[in-house]
Formats: structure tokens, C-alpha cells, sequence
């Protein structure tokens, strides 16, 4: 790519990745929440390894890491959901932490938890199908 | 606004039907783009600012892959080998059959479509019986302020469960095919 998409990619990479943290930390208070941020998130890094091609990252093989990264995600998920069932009322998927005052950034009881988990699992999900469908094409030997 | 929104439809159609008789695959992408986009738009008229921002990134990432993937073959279609030729008869016979029947399955939708629009609200209007429940004690059951991911996480946390392990579902499912190396 010309030196004007990667000069242009290297000042705002970073502004858009904070801003899908932005969307993800607010999500019970603006509109928004974990899947509009976890997919800005990905757009963030797909930028980068269109500008720089995929030279960036040439010293994997596979898209092992982001794979490992959305596994993450969704046990995070599925962890703060059966936690459920030992804290407080003993039912499966209830919110068991106080809810503060409505408006305040901590509040709402275990919901910004699961934004962060949702976050971070569509991120690492759209970026691994990235890296698979279009970087790291398998061939298929007849 | 339903004058817009049907501006809107009517584009977004044209788009559509644009995109199946471009001769060259890139302009095909393109018009399909136009589908995605106006869809945006629409969300935003009709008020629901999450769906907007979803709909806005994955259209964008998914118009980067296909684009890709066009990029890396021929852009054409491939030219099929004609069929036998019947003759012109039949030929104009199979068309005038398949046009009666969509024209007589047009006019039987849209003849249900008026009797059961004639006794719901209006449309931006919505029948108010689960809703209002929702509405008035939302704030304080969830303690959330945005009312959309109170009832996302709270109210109904299954679907998003099962939402999850969707999305989850797919990614297993294209590092699966994508990993087939047929044996020597």
C-alpha cells in the first residue's frame, strides 16, 4: 500500500481500538454494549493488516492466537454464568452483584462483565474468520 | 418517514437487481454494498442505534473479504455451456407459466397482507401487553440505564447465551472446512 494508507493507518489504528473499548465499558449506559464494540474492535486490527500486509505478521503460521483469544472470551462467558449458582439466590444465570445507582459507570449489577466477555469473544471471532478466509488460505492438494 | 423508508426499499431493490446482471463481478459487489448500507439507514429511522453500528462494521468486513476473494480469481462468470435448444416455443411457454404464478402468488399475499393489517396499529406503534411490563421496571430490576442491554443480559440472558455459542459455532465450523487436505 502507498506510504499516505500507512502513514494515515498508524496515527488512527489506536484511536479506533479505544474507541471499541469506550463502546464496550459504557454499554449500560449509551447505546452500543458488547457486540457493536467486539466488532470495532476487530475493524481496529483487520486496518492494520490491510495496510501493512500480511508481513506483519509473518512469524505465525496459523491463526492459533486469536482462536485461543475467542475460546477465552466465551469460557470468561460461560464461568460468570455458573458462578451464578453458588453466590446468593442458588439459580443459573442471575445477576448476583449490587446494583449501584442507575447512571453511575459501575452499576448494574454483573452486566458490564458480560459486555467485556461478549467484547472480547466477537472480536476474536471476526478476526479469526478474517485471517482465515483471506491471509492464511489453506490449499486444498487434489 | 414511511415515505422514506420506501424511498429507501426502492433503492436498496434496484441495488439488488443491479447486482445480478453487472457483467463484471467487482461492479456486482459494489451494488450489493448498496443493500447493506441502506439498511443502515433504515435502522436508524426506525430508531435503534445498536443495530446501526453492528450492521455498519460487519457490512464493511464483509464487503473487505469478498472483495478479496473476487480479487484473487477471474472477474467474470463463467460462461456455462448453453443447454439444448428447444426451439422457441417452449421456451416462451415455461415464461409466461412462471410469470402467471408469481403474479397469482403476489395478489394472494397481498390480499392477507391487507386483512391483517387492517386490525393492528399502525406502523412505529407496537402492542404494548410484554412491552410495558418491560418498560416501566426495567431501570430498577437491572439497574442499567440503556434499557436495550438491561433486557439483553437480563430479561432474556438465554438468548444471548445461545447468541454466543453461535457466533462461536460458526468460527469452529470455517477452521474445520478450511483445514481439509485431501489424502495422497
Amino acid at each position: 500500500m502507498t506510504p499516505i494508507v500507512k502513514k494515515v493507518t498508524q496515527l488512527i489504528a489506536g484511536l479506533i481500538f479505544l474507541y471499541g473499548i469506550y463502546i464496550i465499558a459504557h454499554g449500560h449506559l449509551t447505546p452500543g454494549g458488547g457486540f457493536a464494540g467486539g466488532a470495532v474492535i476487530a475493524g481496529s486490527f483487520i486496518l492494520l493488516v490491510l495496510a501493512y500486509g500480511s508481513d506483519i505478521l509473518k512469524l505465525r503460521k496459523r491463526e492459533e492466537g486469536s482462536s485461543v483469544v475467542e475460546s477465552t472470551g466465551i469460557f470468561i462467558f460461560l464461568a460468570l454464568a455458573v458462578a451464578a449458582l453458588f453466590i446468593g439466590t442458588k439459580i443459573f444465570f442471575t445477576n448476583y452483584l449490587p446494583k449501584g445507582i442507575i447512571g453511575e459507570l459501575v452499576s448494574a449489577g454483573v452486566i458490564p462483565l458480560y459486555n467485556i466477555a461478549v467484547g472480547i469473544e466477537v472480536a476474536a471471532a471476526l478476526f479469526t474468520i478474517f485471517l482465515a478466509l483471506v491471509i492464511y488460505k489453506e490449499e486444498v492438494s487434489k | 418517514m414511511e415515505i422514506t423508508l420506501s424511498i429507501l426499499i426502492v433503492f436498496m431493490i434496484l441495488g439488488a437487481i443491479y447486482a445480478l446482471y453487472a457483467k463484471d463481478l467487482l461492479s456486482a459487489l459494489i451494488s450489493c454494498g448498496i443493500v447493506g448500507y441502506g439498511l443502515v439507514i433504515c435502522f436508524l429511522l426506525l430508531q435503534a442505534p445498536d443495530l446501526a453500528i453492528v450492521q455498519i462494521v460487519v457490512e464493511t468486513i464483509t464487503l473487505i473479504i469478498m472483495v478479496a476473494v473476487v480479487l484473487d480469481s477471474s472477474r467474470e462468470e463463467l460462461k456455462e455451456k448453453k443447454a439444448v435448444d428447444h426451439g422457441l416455443f417452449k421456451v416462451r411457454l415455461r415464461n409466461i407459466i412462471n410469470v402467471i404464478l408469481v403474479i397469482v402468488c403476489a395478489l394472494v399475499l397481498l390480499y392477507f397482507f391487507r386483512e391483517v393489517t387492517s386490525t393492528l396499529e399502525p406502523l412505529g406503534e407496537h402492542v404494548t401487553r410484554m412491552s410495558s411490563a418491560y418498560i416501566e421496571n426495567g431501570a430498577e430490576q437491572t439497574g442499567s440505564a440503556n434499557l436495550v442491554t438491561g433486557v439483553v443480559f437480563d430479561f432474556r440472558g438465554y438468548d444471548t447465551l445461545g447468541e454466543a455459542t453461535i457466533l462461536f459455532t460458526a468460527v469452529i465450523g470455517i477452521l474445520t472446512i478450511l483445514r481439509v487436505k485431501g489424502r495422497k
